[in-house]
């Protein structure tokens, strides 16, 4: 019997291609930047062989602009970037969010602000991912931590974008972005691939943004004879510009409220050992994986430490966090910034536990020694 | 009339005679009418220039299903949503970089951009350049009234010398862009200019750009008569057209002094016209034999 996998020797960047390919991705439109230009180059190998559309832009904005317009088209679109990229992609990534069109973008951490330390790994756009574009709005943020994950979560941030019509960032760190490991691969008959509603409903009475029952509009297609205006302007049920008070609480209530609804379906998370722990670490990326052989040690030692690890890190699993903290007294926050993850972190824990932040800003990677000491001052 | 000429000698002969009689022609079958009354000024250009443009399209006999109207932010950018088609009022200054990806992604609609001065040569200036460069079959139609209207009248790249705006108080004295020039030397497969004065031949030099297979620009000197034209007492939207006529010169290039008015040193009509390869056609050609050897 064939094997419905193969196995591969993979780079994070690639598995980030190969997922969206995957998925169903056919149009990637994107901008030179370090770390995270191999998705860009795998995907100018990839799309062209299956009928897809890569182009390289003449900037950054303008990658995300076309992504939205392809997107507009019908097509499962992404592009991939860093963070002085990710920067100038937020305003077309608010349109998208207010819009509601489903995108990918893939925002591979370096070290910043400005330019930074380009080759240096970083989780300093853990706060960018959420809030980077200005106003309200609704964003997916994947945090996958291995070679393996980049591919599944992007795969799933696909399935997320089309099915809520949101922007889903994947982000992760320089180091998982270039590490190399060998994986399991699903052949891509093997993935299922996720559509978003498009309309079917009466032609004249349509409103592209009417409210549904899963908050979540079906999507008018160009040339399926719907005609309907699209706009970054505050829109009312029928896709049209209004500044009424009460329809814009009501239509941006439903784009917020969309998220919070499906909060279970879109929330994802590892726990190791937390049932008894009486100190949680809360990381993601190779932080995370760090801290993994960090609480083994620990355990060793006879610590009751465990680890929580946000996959979907926005909008926070803050359920499964507050379960998983439970029993604990100290929650250990390490993360290669100032401390951006652990403002999350202190908001859910409150007066109940001590979080204790761990960071690490000289473009190095946390390493496993480094929590250790911090849990055994912990404890 | 210099204009005429010039079009009769650019143009090779694409002007096929029309079938579909003047008369014909129902502005209100291409407008959203449920939208109106409209936003724009008494006297602005841009409402005959989206008349010019919808006349087009009926001559042409475009499915409206099949069309994407493309707008990015300013007057220019709100005109597209009162067209019946599919319109996208996207960012400022990036309808091309929507338009490219649209384009590109479904070749099987026809896509539009309506953009401004601001919106084209200023914050979106480089998109412009590279759909130039690029040659993807999209037609830009650039409604050139001097200004930044919607935001209240600040100087634009294309504010004339001397001109009075609220960013420029004691008169403009930056220099201006020649969008045409610039899109041709980017490699724009067709480029042309018209004033609003005479509708049927801005009508006609749409159905041109629309009708070429890349991308075809066109700038449509419009007028901004109640922030621009107040402030520099260019008159009523009458007086402004005609002075925007007869400073259209073609002959006269670069020969006229005394007038600061802008276009005076301007062109119009077709003013390139190359067979380039389409974008689109190419990539898919491209991908194609990619293909073939993966086989």
């Amino acid at each position: 019997m064939a094997s419905k996998y193969q196995l591969v020797n993979l780079q994070g960047n690639h598995a980030c291609a190969l997922g969206a390919v995957a998925a169903g991705c056919r149009f990637f439109a994107g901008y030179p930047i370090t770390p995270s230009s191999e998705i860009a180059e795998r995907m100018a190998l990839e799309l062209p062989r299956i009928g897809g559309v890569f182009i390289q832009m003449e900037d950054e904005i303008a990658s995300m602009g076309a992504v939205l317009g392809a997107s507009m088209g019908g097509l499962k679109s992404m592009t991939a970037t860093s963070g002085p990229g990710f920067s100038l992609k937020q305003e077309h990534l608010g349109y998208g969010a207010g819009a509601e069109i489903p995108c990918v973008i893939a925002n591979v951490m370096r070290g910043g602000p400005s330019t930074g330390m380009p080759t240096r790994p970083s989780q300093g756009d853990i706060m960018q991912s959420r809030w980077g574009t200005h106003g309200d709005h609704a964003t997916i943020v994947l945090a996958p931590a291995s070679v393996k994950e980049v591919f599944d979560e992007t795969r799933r941030a696909f399935a997320l974008s089309e099915k809520f019509r949101v922007p889903v960032i994947v982000l992760y760190d320089e180091v998982i972005g270039h590490l190399v490991e060998t994986i399991e691969l699903p052949k891509p008959e093997e993935c299922e691939q996720v559509e978003r509603k498009w309309a079917d409903s009466d032609k004249k009475t349509f409103k592209p943004y009417a409210e549904t029952d899963d908050l979540v509009p079906p999507m008018a297609r160009p040339g399926d004879g719907y005609r309907v205006h699209t706009t970054g302007l505050t829109h009312a049920e029928d896709g049209f510009p209004t500044q009424d008070p009460e329809t814009v609480v009501r239509v941006t209530q439903r784009i917020l409220g969309k998220l919070e609804k499906h909060a279970d379906e879109i929330a994802s998370y590892e726990e190791v050992d937390c049932k008894d722990a009486d100190t949680v670490i809360v990381a993601i990326g190779i932080s995370a994986r760090a801290a993994n052989q960090a609480i083994r040690q620990a355990r060793k030692k006879g610590g009751k430490v465990g680890l929580f690890r946000p996959i979907t890190l926005w909008p926070f699993p803050e359920k499964p966090f507050k379960q998983a903290v439970q029993k604990a007294k100290t929650v250990i926050v390490p993360e290669m910034n100032a401390g951006q993850l652990a403002l999350e972190i202190e908001r859910l824990c409150q007066s109940e536990q001590i979080v204790e932040r761990l960071n690490r800003i000289d473009g190095e990677a946390l390493e496993p020694g480094e929590i250790l000491q911090k849990i055994g001052e912990a404890q | 009339m210099n204009e005429t000429e010039d079009i009769s000698k650019n143009g090779e002969d694409t002007h096929l005679v029309s079938e579909k009689s003047a008369r014909d022609f129902n502005i209100r079958d291409y407008l959203r009418t449920s939208l109106f009354p409209h936003f724009l000024c008494p006297g602005c250009g841009h409402g005959i220039a989206l008349r010019a443009l919808l006349w087009a399209i009926y001559e042409l006999d475009i499915d409206k299903n099949n069309l994407v109207i493309v707008s990015g932010i300013g007057c220019s950018g709100r005109t597209g949503a009162y067209i019946d088609a599919n319109t996208f009022h996207t960012t400022h200054g990036r309808p091309l970089a929507f338009a490219t990806g649209l384009a590109l992604a479904r070749p099987d609609l026809k896509v539009i951009v309506i953009t401004g001065d601001g919106d084209c040569l200023a914050i979106g200036g480089n998109h412009l350049i590279h759909a130039s460069r690029r040659n993807l079959d999209i037609t830009c139609m650039m409604l050139n009234n001097e200004v930044y209207g919607m935001t209240g009248g600040q100087a634009s790249p294309t504010t004339s010398e001397t001109r009075y705006t609220t960013t420029s108080p004691s008169g403009s004295i930056e220099p201006v862009f020649d969008a045409c020039r610039l899109a041709e030397a980017a490699g724009a497969g067709f480029v042309g200019r018209d004033v609003t004065l005479q509708m049927p031949r801005l009508k006609n030099l749409l159905r041109d750009a629309i009708q070429y297979r890349g991308f075809s620009f066109v700038e449509v000197i419009s007028d901004c008569t109640e922030i621009f034209g107040r402030k520099n007492d260019l008159g009523e939207s009458p007086e402004m057209i005609l002075s925007q006529k007869s400073a259209m010169r073609p002959s006269s290039y670069g020969n006229v002094v005394d007038e600061p008015f802008r276009p005076n040193t301007l062109k119009t009509g077709i003013l390139a016209r190359n067979d380039r390869p389409e974008y689109g056609a190419t990539y898919r050609a491209h991908a194609e034999t990619i293909q073939a050897k993966g086989k």
